[in-house]
């Protein structure tokens, strides 16, 4: 099969004078696990629901394997959804919640039967077939309603922020399943988040959306480590921004100049735009190295033999710590006044004890860790 | 405007045209009755030109005015002691634990369920054997007997409405009164008749309104001399269709409908919940 | 939470006597005293003996009123089915119209509730007369289209004083009943379980059939009873539009009391009426709660 499962060919969706969706084009290739992630109300689950069907486009047009569905109707496209409250009918037993989809498409009593079971054994519901969904924990309706869309067979598979309803443990052990599931089937899966730790963990792709418009598609690692924007920056995990000017623009390496840093900032790389462009720098908490603060210099770090002294540093003092067990999140007020998020594995069963509140202490940083973003 | 969406019905054609079929079979005759008493002419099909002569005739007909004053009357009286009953009761069930609690309830029901023309005979009955009502009472105490059989049947809906607007009110608003040293009367009289309020107004007019309106058990309660409106205006259509009994007719919807939008504004959303759960 | 009566004896007191000495005097004692006077006979114009004769409800058995009692019951049948059908699409496209429409059309669908049932009776009659809107426009429309082809006058159709005038009547009157139960429990489904029955491939029918009606039934069975019962006491419909041969159970006892001068069997009526109202609540009551227990 050639050619992406899903396209978006600059979709929009308006209610009234409101703009949901702002020409989005999209493509989800077969057997991806993709997510769509972002704020409330950045037209994620419009951009699902249109997908399914639920919603008709304003403009543009929708493709599933090639054929343009925006004016089928949902009952009868390839997808299936995952409803966020499940949406498992009340009074129908699980057996007949699972075989229902398949009722509707005509297949015979004894088929149905060996395919729901089968679906069940799937979701590890094997033997609960004759239970009212009003006898079962919410896991176990999210599960029903898996088996439910999955026991079509469709070509993608639609959920709707799936975990959002279930507790935090609950929440660990089903991102790894739903993972292995979508092994298992092989099938699309299409991913509606506002959570991104859930995102990232379970999607091979994502696309960050904005108040309807898409921000960027690329893989979690992409997004967290080379997002293209201050937006994207700052939704996935936590970031440091720094505006800055360009002073030095070389193939190869790069200075700026940030008014909220007392020392110049040195990257191994050279950046678009010449000398003089304005751009922000994103640095992540776990990459600031912190090391106590005497009266001598900064110790080096490790592995950055390329950073000329005096550049990637700034000295300050601990305002606040947050102990979380594995590791300790520290701000840190440098002295342009500005905070610093930092972060720091717990790698002895003495390190938090190292770096206490009020300490001064240097800030440190590889050059290859900043982000430069443009916007 | 893009396509309906799968669940937006309404905006399909063959549910429109369903909805505005319903619509024209419910208002067509309404509007007609209303368009027709203002018709110059005696055979009230065919227009013959605009006239407020049916009016003047209305005002001018003693005995329907009369008893549209028995009406008023009646609804008053009838009003004030429903709305009273029926906000004890309301207070009683919404306060107290009591043995049989259950069989009072049902019995409170009874009156809502009870079809009126078996209230209506059991009450004409009841005022000529147990509790003969005399006639030669002046006005407007003759009309006794018939307020009496209108409250019986409408404390009840007031019970229901106040009762809707209590399930609202915040017991722990009853605890900080009693912490500050308020007594039984001063707290009904403080906190919860303001938060009744509503509920209180809404019942009223909706007694108002059912006393105004009811015709079979004030047809067995009601005598020559204790007419009431609706009674006499049944009686003109009985003997004679004039366009009067449409200007009749027409102040009396203008007078209901007024009153129960205006209990409707003051209520809320309580009222039709306890009007559809009824 | 509410208190033990015991726990405050003077406001319970104050609260209960009024309420209960009226109901217990104005509503029980009458109705108890018809219920005595069905077991009576008439022993002279004015005189009642209560007797505990069962002979008004064997006569109220007999043929002739047997058949009222049926033509009643089959009445508000035909009346409850006809408002079903009629209101159930009214009542689909209320649930699912946006928030500021809602508002609107329930305000429609009420007003006719609250105008006097008189005259809305009143106002069907000039529809359905001889020379009412229904025969004009019929007849304006035979003369415009079948006339110029050779066909005789207009006939109009008998449509007043009839069986069909009773029921149309009472579709009329009972309609906006019907439909607030079925908006209410409609619009308290979840939105999700019709989606979710759609994108399984059912169609919107199948989706209906075996989603939405199961859920919503108490709501429908609510709008049944409260269009049924209503429809088989109903006095003026039957009076006013009806002809000799369709009286209801209520026109019957009304002459019992009013012209025939028979209050033992009256009373008897209205009680075999009143039976049957709470027959027809034993029944919900029993649906509501096997519903409850499956």
């Amino acid at each position: 099969m050639s050619g992406p499962i899903i396209r978006f060919e600059s979709v929009t969706k308006r209610y009234g004078p409101v703009l949901a969706v702002d020409n989005v084009s999209l493509d989800v290739a077969e057997g991806e696990f993709f997510a769509l992630l972002g704020p409330s109300g950045c037209g994620k689950t419009t951009l699902l629901r249109m997908l399914a069907g639920f919603e008709v486009p304003s403009e543009g047009r929708i493709l599933i394997d090639g054929q343009d569905v925006s004016r089928t109707p949902p009952n009868r496209r390839p997808v299936n959804m995952v409803f966020q409250n499940y949406a498992v009918f009340p009074h129908m037993s699980v057996s007949d919640n699972v075989g229902y989809g398949l009722r509707m498409g005509g297949v015979g009593a004894a088929e149905r039967a060996r395919r729901v079971d089968e679906a069940l054994a799937l979701v590890k519901l094997d033997g609960l077939g004759a239970r009212k969904p009003d006898q079962l924990s919410g896991g176990q309706r999210q599960r029903v309603a898996l088996a439910r869309a999955l026991v079509k067979r469709p070509r993608v598979l639609l959920l709707d922020e799936p975990l959002s309803a279930l507790d935090a443990k609950l929440r660990d052990a089903m991102r790894s399943e739903l993972t292995a599931l979508q092994d298992e089937v092989g099938i699309t899966f299409v991913l509606v988040t506002h959570d991104q730790d859930e995102a990232l963990a379970m999607a091979g792709r994502c696309a960050v959306m904005n108040r309807g418009m898409l921000q960027q598609v690329a893989t979690p690692s992409d997004l967290y480590e080379f997002p293209n924007s201050r937006f994207v920056a700052d939704f996935i995990g936590s970031v440091n921004l720094f505006e800055g000017r360009l002073v030095v623009d070389e193939p190869g390496r790069a200075i700026v100049a940030c008014p909220e840093l007392a020392a110049p900032v040195f990257l191994d790389h050279g950046v678009t735009g010449g000398t003089g462009t304005t751009l922000w720098l994103a640095i992540r908490p776990e990459k600031i190295v912190l090391s106590k603060r005497g009266d001598g210099p900064p110790p080096p770090l490790l592995d950055d033999g390329e950073t000329p002294s005096g550049h990637n540093v700034a000295q300050g003092t601990i305002r606040a710590v947050s102990y979380l067990g594995s590791e300790s999140v520290y701000e840190v007020v440098i002295t342009e006044g500005r905070r610093v998020r930092a972060l720091r594995s717990n790698l002895t069963r003495w390190d938090q004890e190292e770096l206490r509140m009020n300490d001064p202490v240097w800030l440190r940083w590889h050059s290859c860790s900043p982000a430069v973003l443009l916007s | 405007m893009s396509a309906p969406g799968p669940l937006e019905y309404l905006r399909r054609w063959p549910l429109r045209l369903w909805l505005i079929a319903v619509a024209a079979f419910l208002y067509v005759p309404l509007i007609a009755l209303i368009v027709f008493s203002f018709n110059d002419s005696k055979r009230t099909i065919l227009w013959k030109g605009f006239t407020l002569g049916w009016y003047a005739k209305l005002f001018a007909d003693t005995d329907l005015l009369a008893a549209f004053a028995n009406s008023l009357a009646i609804a008053a009286i009838s009003t004030l002691i429903s709305t009273l009953l029926g906000t004890l009761t309301a207070l009683l069930l919404w306060r107290f634990r009591f043995p049989l609690k259950a069989a009072l309830e049902g019995a409170l029901a009874l009156p809502i369920v009870v079809p009126e023309i078996c209230l209506g005979v059991a009450f004409l009955v009841f005022f000529t054997t147990v509790l003969p009502w005399p006639p030669e009472l002046p006005w407007p105490l003759n009309l006794g007997a018939i307020a009496i059989a209108h409250v019986s049947f409408s404390f009840s809906f007031v019970a229901l409405v106040v009762r809707a607007r209590l399930a609202s009110f915040d017991r722990a608003l009853e605890d900080a009164a009693r912490d500050l040293g308020a007594g039984e009367w001063a707290i009904l009289r403080d906190i919860l008749v303001p938060h009744m309020r509503p509920g209180l107004i809404a019942g009223a007019l909706l007694a108002f309104t059912l006393s105004l309106d009811d015709f079979v058990i004030t047809f067995f309660t009601s005598g020559p001399d204790t007419t009431t409106f609706p009674v006499k205006v049944y009686s003109m259509v009985r003997f004679s269709v004039t366009p009067e009994v449409n200007a009749a007719s027409t102040l009396l919807i203008v007078v209901t409908v007024g009153l129960t939008a205006l209990a409707l504004r003051m209520q809320g959303t309580d009222l039709v919940k306890a009007q559809a759960a009824a | 939470m509410s208190q033990n009566w015991r726990a405050a004896r003077g406001p319970f007191g104050v609260l209960a006597t009024p309420p209960i000495l009226w109901l217990a005097l104005f509503f029980l004692v009458p109705l108890a005293i018809i219920w005595g006077y069905s077991f009576g006979e008439n022993q002279s114009l004015t005189q009642i003996a209560v007797d505990g004769t069962f002979a008004n409800y064997v006569r109220a058995l007999n043929p002739l009123y047997l058949s009222i009692l049926a033509k009643s019951l089959w009445f508000a049948g035909l009346t409850t089915v006809a408002c079903l059908i009629v209101g159930f699409p009214v009542a689909v496209a209320i649930t699912f119209a946006p928030a500021r429409a809602k508002a609107w059309l329930l305000l429609l669908v009420m007003l006719p509730f609250w105008t006097n049932l008189l005259i809305r009776t009143y106002a069907l009659m000039a529809v359905l007369r001889t020379e009412g809107y229904i025969n004009l426009t019929l007849g304006a429309l035979w003369n415009a289209v079948v006339r110029p082809f050779g066909a005789g006058a207009f006939v109009p159709l008998d449509l007043l004083h009839n069986n069909f005038a009773v029921v149309f009547g009472l579709v009329y009157v009972q309609l906006p009943f019907m439909v607030l139960p079925l908006y209410s429990a409609l619009d308290r489904l979840d939105r999700s379980l019709i989606e979710a029955s759609l994108d399984l491939g059912a169609g919107h029918l199948a989706t209906f059939a075996r989603v939405v009606v199961p859920l919503a039934l108490p709501g429908i069975v609510s709008g049944v009873i409260v269009t049924f019962i209503p429809s088989l006491g109903a006095y003026l419909t039957p009076d006013l539009l009806g002809g000799t041969s369709s009286m209801m159970v209520a026109n019957v006892i009304e002459r019992q009391f009013k012209s025939a001068n028979d209050w033992p069997f009256g009373a008897a009526l209205s009680f075999l009426l009143l039976y049957l109202t709470f027959a027809a609540m034993g029944l919900q009551a029993v649906l509501a709660r096997q519903k409850a227990l499956a």
